[in-house]
């Protein structure tokens, strides 16, 4: 019987992974997709979030705030992109002047520092494109970006090279309760385990019902986004929001840590997890709704469109602890935004619970909390280019040209632990696809890539989940017809 | 650092008719830059034929038509690196290479010939909402590996977008086995090629919905639908019209796009409609010494007139770096007038001219019988009769060097009506 098994592969899971194998336990971390970060954690704002948003009091509020303060840490260590750019939340009108204010007094409640109100002049000189509409808006200096699948695959891969052990298209489908803990049906394995943490996200409030009486469900709340080409990433420097709504912090505008600009999201309620599709009316209204923040968003620079699905709990708060009646199984549940913020100190959190709850297991000498580097072919210098070519010649071969991705570094994303095993996990991990082409020249060479690495035939390469196959067969002219 | 008498980036159609027309022009240090593990460019996957009827006076595919520029490259000695990328090229004509073999290594050209060609306009581009599954390829990808890797894409394909490399596509993955269900096209009419509609479709009862769109995408792992719908004046979806495909697969051929990354980081000013850089009679661009041609310039039909723009391009490279290409400035600039949606060149040193101009442009929509006349202030410069314009097809006009000496200002080409004949 190994100590925990972690269901799901998101940030907040990946992130306890992490927390525990400083430990000596024996941790499995089981997901249903054939890569970590592949629900939420890839289709979201990817905001470090201040914290004035939440109500005092609440697990939202304390865990944003723990979060937000421990990203610079955690992102060094993980060599995750992380920027602060600061965040602004703009009023219109004397009208929104009170939600503003109020906003403004939660921040300083729940402990947010640096809050600053700044005058509509004041905001249109540090952000020249805002609307001549703001008449106030509230700074956040400590609000951020940051890259939120290369966080939770970062963390993944850390908490393997400490020991964690990751199974990958394994869909948890029993959860028995046996002597001294669980016994874990998941991918046609079984695994016991003293712990159960439950990371499941959308199907979090499925996972919990398999072992204690249900007591939240999760919500399926879409938002859809625009991202728009590089050549339009300095459209604003901040993070730009609008005064929330009950339906979440409404549209905004933002520059993400990848230099492009990201436009969202609306919320919608979806009758289940897998509804990721966009439509003409969100996205329609994403647009209208942007426009009032401001105007000029040169939408013919779009290189995508997406939408993420959010797990909101019926609870409005987070879901954290051990589930009632089930000793040794906990819940990290209803995690929607700020979500991404919190996910660090959540894990932290959890981490301190499990072990209480297993005796206090002694901390793993030997564990490691920095991450290879990954290899940033593009950015570096002419003579460190040359220097690596000549080390591996794979690394002098482009296989991405819009994001200038070399086949060095595409074996590497594929090799290490946690590595890619998919053409959109090699593109989470190192953004070939995800240029202006979006993967219309490269996309070939890393199926071939992919293939030759995994010893399995170009058509079983997979896009990103296991039934999402790339190629249907060989053509007549290869086989001969 | 190596220095070269002209540098060539990109080793396809309009690379190889450029370093081939540099050296005939009497230039011997030459060096084609390919990304690519071989020379032809986008041609090797255009295993169809129909090149060269204008330059050949035959039909050839793709490749063929590659291969008689290869070899006469090769006949003449011109050096050409494979599998090696520009990462960036400035405005003193320095570049930034790197490859497996050579490393990174910084290299200095006289003249520069731009030829990196086009991209495809994505899906992301036009927003199509709907999920994001695997079976939606740029009809480009589809034949790369249809073509060049021998593996289907799917067995039950709609095609958005009516441009050539979607129309032949969808005779391709037809004789492959595949049902293509569909095109669908945005505009009131095709932007490919007239003989590809009929060879491509017609022949194989394929119907052309023209004024529709895809407005849903269906499956969350592999496609397993689209719905497209008609599109009013303004092109936004009628609802009702719909109709829909259950498939597996949905090419996009949505038009090509100038890549010009490379032209950006040397400060080369672009032309917002071709998305190219602007260019002089000589092809030359905005920065001194830079040239380029095909369809890093503007996006051609035929890869005929590639090879024709990319000689012209090599051949004044070469003057260039000769020092036979005079530094002089614009007498003239093109304008686009009514019907016209764009004109290269965008200006004229008469004084570089040899024998004549080649103005070349698109029309705004498909028209019949009118002059296409270029004009100077009042007069007239030349006037040409077409029965037939269209916006897939483009025009050219050649105006003889007598024609244009000791003008100045502005060269307007516009659409005229032919009045009434009794």
């Amino acid at each position: 019987m190994i100590d925990i098994t972690i269901i799901g592969g998101g940030v907040v899971g990946c992130l306890i992974g992490r927390e525990l194998s400083r430990y000596r336990v024996k941790t499995l971390l089981v997901e249903k997709d054939s890569d970590v970060a592949n629900g939420t954690t890839k289709a979201n704002s990817a905001i470090v979030h201040a914290g004035f948003d939440a109500s005092p009091g609440t697990l939202k509020a304390r865990f944003n705030v723990e979060g937000n303060a421990m990203y610079d840490r955690v992102c060094g260590e993980l060599g995750v992109p992380l920027k602060r750019n600061g965040s602004l939340v703009l009023a219109f009108g004397k009208e929104e002047l009170p939600e503003l204010y109020t906003l403004m007094d939660r921040g300083k409640r729940n402990g947010v520092p640096s809050l600053e109100l700044l005058s509509g002049d004041e905001v249109r000189r540090r952000e020249p494109r805002i609307s001549k509409e703001v008449v106030e808006a509230l700074y956040a200096p400590t609000g951020g970006i940051v890259g939120p699948w290369e966080l939770a695959i970062a963390a993944a891969e850390n908490a393997v090279d400490n020991g964690m052990e990751l199974m990958l298209d394994s869909e948890v489908t029993a959860i028995d309760r046996i002597e001294g803990g669980y016994r874990v049906t998941a991918g046609g394995r079984t695994v016991e385990s003293k712990v159960v943490i439950n990371c499941a996200g959308l199907y979090s409030d499925r996972i919990h019902d398999l072992v204690s009486e249900p007591c939240f469900r999760i919500i399926p709340r879409r938002g859809e986004y625009f991202v728009l080409d590089r050549s339009e990433g300095s459209f604003v420097s901040h993070t730009i929001f609008q005064c929330p709504t009950p339906n979440g912090k409404g549209v905004l505008i933002s520059p993400t840590v990848h230099g492009n600009l990201i436009v969202g999201p609306n919320a919608e309620q979806v009758a289940g997890p897998e509804h990721v599709e966009t439509t003409a009316a969100g996205l329609k209204s994403i647009r209208e709704a942007a426009s009032r923040s401001c105007d000029g968003v040169v939408y013919s620079a779009v290189i995508t469109s997406f939408a993420g699905v959010r797990s909101t709990p019926d609870t409005h708060d987070f879901i954290i602890g051990e589930a009632k009646g089930a000793p040794g199984f906990f819940d990290a549940a209803g995690i929607e935004s700020p979500g991404l913020t919190s996910a660090p100190a959540i894990a932290v959190h959890m981490s301190g619970l499990v072990r209480e709850y297993l005796g206090d297991p002694p901390p793993r000498p030997d564990f490691n909390p920095v991450r290879r580097p990954m290899l940033h072919f593009a950015q570096l210098s002419g003579e460190a280019k040359a220097a690596w070519i000549r080390k591996d010649p794979r690394f002098g071969r482009i296989v991405c040209r819009c994001e200038s991705v070399t086949e060095g570094e595409i074996v590497d994303a594929i090799h290490r632990n946690a590595g890619a095993t998919t053409v959109d996990g090699v593109k989470r991990r190192l953004r070939p696809g995800t240029g202006r082409c979006q993967g219309g020249f490269c996309g070939p060479r890393v199926v071939e890539i992919l293939s030759r690495e995994l010893h399995i035939p170009m058509n079983e390469v997979r896009k990103d989940r296991p039934a999402s196959v790339l190629l249907t067969g060989l053509t007549k002219t290869a086989t001969g017809e | 650092m190596n220095t070269y008498d002209i540098i060539i980036v990109g080793g396809g159609p309009a690379g190889l008719a450029a370093a081939v027309e540099a050296h005939k022009s009497g230039s011997r240090s030459i060096l084609v830059l390919e990304r690519d593990r071989e020379l032809g460019g986008i041609l090797q996957q255009c295993i169809h034929n129909g090149f060269g009827l204008h330059i050949f006076k035959e039909e050839l595919t793709g490749p063929e038509y590659a291969e008689r520029f290869i070899q006469e490259l090769e006949s003449l000695g011109i050096e050409y690196r494979l599998d090696t990328m520009v990462l960036e090229i400035r405005d003193d004509r320095t570049l930034d290479v790197i490859s497996s073999r050579h490393g990174f290594e910084i290299l200095q050209a006289r003249a520069i010939v731009l030829a990196m060609g086009c991209r495809e306009r994505t899906r992301g581009a036009l927003s199509i909402p709907g999920t994001r599954p695997a079976g939606i390829y740029s009809a480009g990808s589809a034949q790369r590996y249809v073509n060049m890797e021998g593996y289907m894409v799917g067995r039950r394909i709609v095609v958005l977008g009516s441009g050539d490399i979607g129309l032949i596509m969808a005779r391709r993955l037809t004789l492959e086995g595949a049902k293509v269900l569909a095109v669908a096209e945005l505009l009131p009419y095709s932007g490919g090629l007239t003989r590809n509609i009929v060879q491509c479709l017609d022949d194989f009862d394929i119907p052309l919905y023209l004024s529709h769109t895809v407005v849903d995408i269906e499956g969350r792992d592999r496609v397993e639908g689209v719905t497209i719908a008609k599109v009013d004046d303004k092109r936004q979806p009628i609802p009702g019209t719909e109709i829909h495909y259950d498939c597996d697969t949905l090419l996009l051929s949505v038009g090509l796009i100038p890549e010009n990354e490379l032209s950006k980081s040397a400060g080369i000013r672009l032309d917002p409609v071709t998305g190219g850089p602007v260019v002089n009679e000589s092809m030359e661009t905005s920065v001194q010494g830079i040239f380029a041609c095909g369809n890093v310039v503007q996006v051609h039909d035929l890869v005929d007139w590639v090879t024709e723009e990319a000689r012209k391009a090599g051949h004044n490279a070469s003057r260039f770096a000769q020092g036979q290409l005079a530094d002089l400035p614009a007498d003239l600039v093109t304008r686009a007038g009514l019907g016209i949606r764009y004109v290269v060149p965008q200006s004229i040193r008469v004084g570089n001219l040899e024998k004549e101009v080649d103005l070349m442009m698109r029309v705004t929509e498909p028209c019949k019988n009118k002059y296409l006349t270029v004009r100077h202030g009042e007069d007239i410069v030349k006037k040409v009769r077409k029965v037939h314009l269209t916006p897939g097809e483009m025009e050219s006009v050649k105006i003889p060097i007598d024609k244009l000496q000791g003008l100045s200002g502005e060269l307007h080409v516009c659409l005229e009506e032919v009045a009434h004949e009794a």
